[in-house]
């Protein structure tokens, strides 16, 4: 091998400053939730690693992650894959295609067997024998687990690694698994959402080759740092809520004037993720804020909770509330203090539901 | 003798030598190419397989139509959104909702910054590494390179020092022996024709707009949320206006939409038009690729000036067919039309009762049928060779009036030129005339890049069109953006059926939907990669990928290049394509045309 380039090495031949350089990790490290004693530590990880060899791997899905992953601001896509990590092999990416393209998988094996990250995007589909995804004439099936027996750890993209997401829907015609489902003796780290947010995939990343270690899951296995807390637990427009008032229906009087969507389907109260405090795009909107409630994507099996426009209580998952998204609206319309009791229940089985899903599947 | 001529006029010769590439890389989804090459290293026979399968609308049946978009939405996060447009549209025209002018305004101008960022980065990231070779550009001279593109381009990044520094971090990255994405692949071929300044340029450029596309979907992110896969909702769009008020859209957001028009519209002539024009000129002698480009196009048009007019004189891009070539002629088409668009399986993966019939699409059939033909080499879960006699494919045979056709954006713009629009016709002949070309170029792989990036620069234009049109109507007093009379279930018809199309980024792109008592009954999509990737029908007649990979001579046998360069000219979407299909064999409801 060659003379590794530091991601520091790397930013200073770019023409960035040492300054911009510590700035740039001050950056990071609020980004990722850390305190300023912690840029530091990613300073010195940056100045003296060498890049992380990645292999990521397309399953069954849309490409909505890798497209999400090349729209993060901080840090750019462009310095993860020039300078942070080492994209060995990307079939989305890659020069190479064909037999030259597959070479690159053994060439990896051979070179960081038991040191390489293997990022997943998409999922394995089971029936007929694995062929409702064919890679190189063979299931796709073969080539995840070939590769994950040789590498260091697993990241899981998205709601279809993690979950199985939209073609794990019912009938999930193709049985689409999630990744932690058939590899089951590495850690594997969930980064769900459809897609998962830009800075959360590279913060991830970066948690990652600076801590040489992920950072600290929950029960289900994803990063805490990003999804302890819910959506509706953040939102801006949670005063609207806990006031009652509501959004009746698509650009009434109240959508113009920025009230809270629970009624119009917002799934904000059973949804854990980033998107209501670190928003998209730049933290220039989330779907709350454009107007539509949130659908949910980060969260097990959400296709299949009900439509997208019923309230949270009307859902099978909160089946013990008995009654309809719109009796329950009517009330808390004319009532803040029965919102929040509303609230809370949806809240407690979200809580329930977590608990009964049992623990992480890393080790 | 392994000669023989397609019912499209093809010639084919399955002597020869058999190369496989599958992967094919930097595409959405997984597609194989298999190709006979003669002695000569001339492509005599393609084939193009779809190697995956979803199953989106098994899932859909039983749902609430209202939420359709959200699922189709993820057949593909590339061109995200297309899909989720296609499913409003067909619920609306079931339903007989009308939606209100600005909504009509938004979803062009989601759809056209849809274009604009998916052009640009399917030429820089998906399709440049075909005409630029990374590591010649490591010879660059950065001072003849500042020359190079100061004189094509005004844009001010353009310095000796700026490519200097490109260069450097590039030789750094090389020198590391971690070549990334880079590794393994074809630098250095004789097939590789820039000089190492414009590779320089082309490498980075490569860079600024993978900064800078993440600007452009900006435009999703103020209006449906975020992006990718922002929200839309049936009757209209989910944002609201807040011109009175603190609680939506302002005008903050609008001076936002504004400038994010103007930036695109300067990258995208001052970087990606000049490159484009630059790499060409070096590539003038190539001339294959051009397939059925030259024969049979198809597009639907779109981008409806008003509102729910769905007539061919509202739309921005005009829509129609063209057969044998003759331009003279621009035959309509007619979505509803149950002799017009059909789809067959004889070769694709799928069971029909008669497989030498094709369906409409409210007519379709769905049996998944995986089985190998006689002649193909390997074992069903290793294969090593596919037998295109038999079945070869995922993807279906879409035709129209039997006719394999090509769709995308240069079918929009033969289309565009033929129906005689003169805005398409003042950048496709001022192209020609600066590259010192004949029409006829066009029907060809270049051709077909050019187009694309036409269409980009087209795309950033109307944007700025398309919002002045939405300011002009907001001033007049018109805030609505979303129509709910029909939202609640009980206003629907018991049983209907509908249809939306949109001219997606990768081309002509249908959703049919059958809704009854307030459930989908049955839900049919007939995207673009399937038009183009589609294999054979019963006919005979070849689809588009296959036809354009004909007659190509390659370099080397064991690089792929071309057959990479032809295929990316069409911007494979292979999770678009494939998706069809239903659970262990069962029937879908058959639908009949109404």
């Amino acid at each position: 091998m060659g003379i590794q380039e530091t991601f520091y090495e790397a930013m200073r031949e770019h023409g960035i400053t040492r300054r911009s350089f510590l700035k740039f990790c001050s950056l990071t490290a609020a980004g990722l939730g850390l305190g300023p004693e912690f840029a530091g530590t990613i300073a010195h990880a940056l100045e003296t690693k060498p890049r992380t060899p990645v292999v990521w791997l397309h399953g069954l899905e849309c490409t909505c992650c890798s497209e999400s992953f090349i729209r993060s601001g901080h840090p750019l896509a462009a310095d993860v894959i020039l300078s942070m990590i080492s994209l060995d092999y990307d079939d989305l990416l890659m020069a190479a295609a064909g037999y030259q393209a597959e070479e690159i998988l053994e060439q990896t094996i051979a070179k960081y067997d038991g040191n390489f990250i293997l990022a997943c995007e998409g999922n394995p589909p089971l029936n007929e024998d694995g062929m409702y995804c064919i890679q190189g004439g063979k299931p796709y099936v073969e080539k995840l687990r070939r590769m994950a027996s040789h590498c260091k750890a697993i990241i899981a993209w998205g709601s279809c690694a993690s979950w199985g997401c939209v073609q794990a829907a019912k009938p999930n015609p193709t049985r689409a698994t999630p990744i932690h489902k058939v590899i089951t003796d590495k850690p594997v780290i969930k980064v769900p959402g459809c897609p998962p947010i830009a800075e959360v995939m590279t913060g991830v990343i970066t948690y990652m080759l600076t801590f040489d270690r992920f950072p600290e899951l929950d029960r289900q296995g994803r990063p805490k740092m990003f999804y302890s807390a819910r959506n509706h637990d953040k939102c801006y427009r949670r005063p609207h809520f806990d006031a009652g008032q509501f959004v009746e229906r698509f650009d009434d009087e109240g959508a113009r004037k920025g009230y809270c969507l629970y009624k119009v389907g917002c799934k904000g109260p059973t949804t854990h993720n980033a998107c209501a405090n670190m928003e998209w795009n730049g933290g220039l909107s989330w779907p709350v804020k454009s107007g539509h409630g949130c659908l949910g994507c980060s969260e097990d099996n959400f296709w299949d909770r009900g439509s997208f426009y019923s309230a949270v209580t009307d859902l099978n998952v909160v089946g013990q509330v008995e009654s309809t998204a719109d009796k329950i609206g009517g009330v808390l319309a004319g009532a803040a203090a029965i919102g929040v009791a509303a609230h809370a229940t949806a809240s407690v089985i979200s809580h329930l539901k977590d608990d009964n899903k049992g623990g992480s599947s890393h080790d | 003798m392994t000669e023989t001529v397609t019912a499209n006029g093809f010639k084919l010769d399955t002597g020869g030598q058999r190369v496989v590439v599958d992967p094919i890389c930097r595409i959405e989804g997984h597609l194989r190419i298999e190709v006979n090459v003669d002695d000569d290293n001339v492509i005599r026979n393609a084939v193009s397989t779809g190697n995956m399968w979803r199953g989106l609308e098994v899932i859909l049946k039983g749902r609430d139509p209202r939420d359709a978009w959200a699922f189709t939405e993820r057949i593909c996060g590339v061109c995200t959104g297309v899909h989720a447009l296609a499913s409003v549209r067909a619920v609306e025209d079931a339903l007989g909702i009308q939606i209100p002018q600005n909504a009509n305004h938004i979803r062009n101008l989601m759809m056209l910054a849809q274009y604009t960022q998916d052009h640009l980065v399917h030429f820089y990231h998906l399709h440049a590494l075909d005409w630029v070779d990374v590591v010649s550009a490591l010879k660059a001279d950065p001072k003849a390179t500042s020359a190079l593109q100061q004189s094509i381009s005004s844009w001010p990044k353009s310095s000796p020092g700026y490519f200097r520094d490109t260069q450097a971090r590039l030789k750094r990255f090389v020198e590391s022996g971690q070549l990334g994405p880079f590794s393994n692949a074809y630098w250095g071929s004789p097939a590789y024709k820039l000089p190492p300044e414009a590779n320089l340029m082309a490498v980075t450029h490569y860079l600024e707009a993978l900064d800078f596309q993440r600007e452009i979907v900006k435009i999703h992110t103020i209006f449906g949320g975020r992006n990718p896969h922002p929200n839309w909702v049936v009757g209209g769009m989910p944002c609201s206006f807040s011109l009175n008020e603190n609680g939506a859209i302002t005008m903050e957001w609008l001076n936002l939409v504004s400038s994010i028009i103007d930036r695109s519209i300067d990258f995208v002539d001052q970087v990606y038009i000049p490159d484009l024009k630059a790499i060409a000129s070096f590539y003038k002698e190539w001339t294959y690729g051009g397939g059925l480009s030259s024969k049979n196009l198809l597009s639907y048009g779109g981008f409806p000036k008003l509102a729910n007019d769905w007539s061919q004189e509202n739309m921005l891009m005009p829509g129609g067919a063209i057969l044998n070539g003759d331009l003279s002629q621009v035959h309509e088409v007619d979505v509803r039309d149950p002799e017009q668009i059909q789809e067959f399986v004889a070769h694709s993966w799928y069971k029909y009762p008669d497989e030498n019939q094709g369906l409409h699409p409210w007519d379709g059939i769905t049996v998944p049928d995986f089985v190998l033909g006689p002649d193909a080499k390997g074992t069903k879960t290793d294969i090593k060779q596919l037998d295109e006699n038999a079945k070869y494919s995922f993807i279906k045979a879409p035709r129209w009036r039997g006719n394999a056709m090509e769709v995308g954006p240069l079918a929009r713009y033969v289309v565009a030129y033929a129906s005689g629009n003169e805005e398409i016709k003042d950048q496709v002949d001022g192209l020609l005339h600066d590259l010192g070309l004949p029409l006829t170029a066009i029907f060809s792989t270049l051709g077909r890049t050019a187009a694309r990036g036409l269409e980009c620069s087209w795309a950033a234009h109307n944007m700025r069109y398309v919002f002045d049109n939405m300011m002009a109507n907001l001033k007049a007093g018109d805030t609505a953006t979303a129509n709910m009379d029909k939202w609640e279930p009980i206003t629907w018809p018991g049983d209907v059926k509908g249809v939306g199309h949109v001219e997606a980024p990768r081309g002509s792109l249908g959703h049919w939907v059958h809704i009854k008592d307030a459930k989908i009954e049955n839900y049919q999509a007939v995207v673009p990669t399937t038009w183009n990737a589609s294999p054979r029908d019963p006919a005979g007649n070849i689809g588009a990928y296959e036809a354009a990979l004909l007659g190509t001579p390659m370099a080397n046998a064991e690089q792929p290049l071309e057959i990479l360069r032809t295929v990316h000219s069409f911007d494979p979407c292979l999770a678009c394509s494939t998706h069809v299909m239903a659970p262990d064999g069962k029937e879908l409801v058959t639908v009949k045309v109404r």
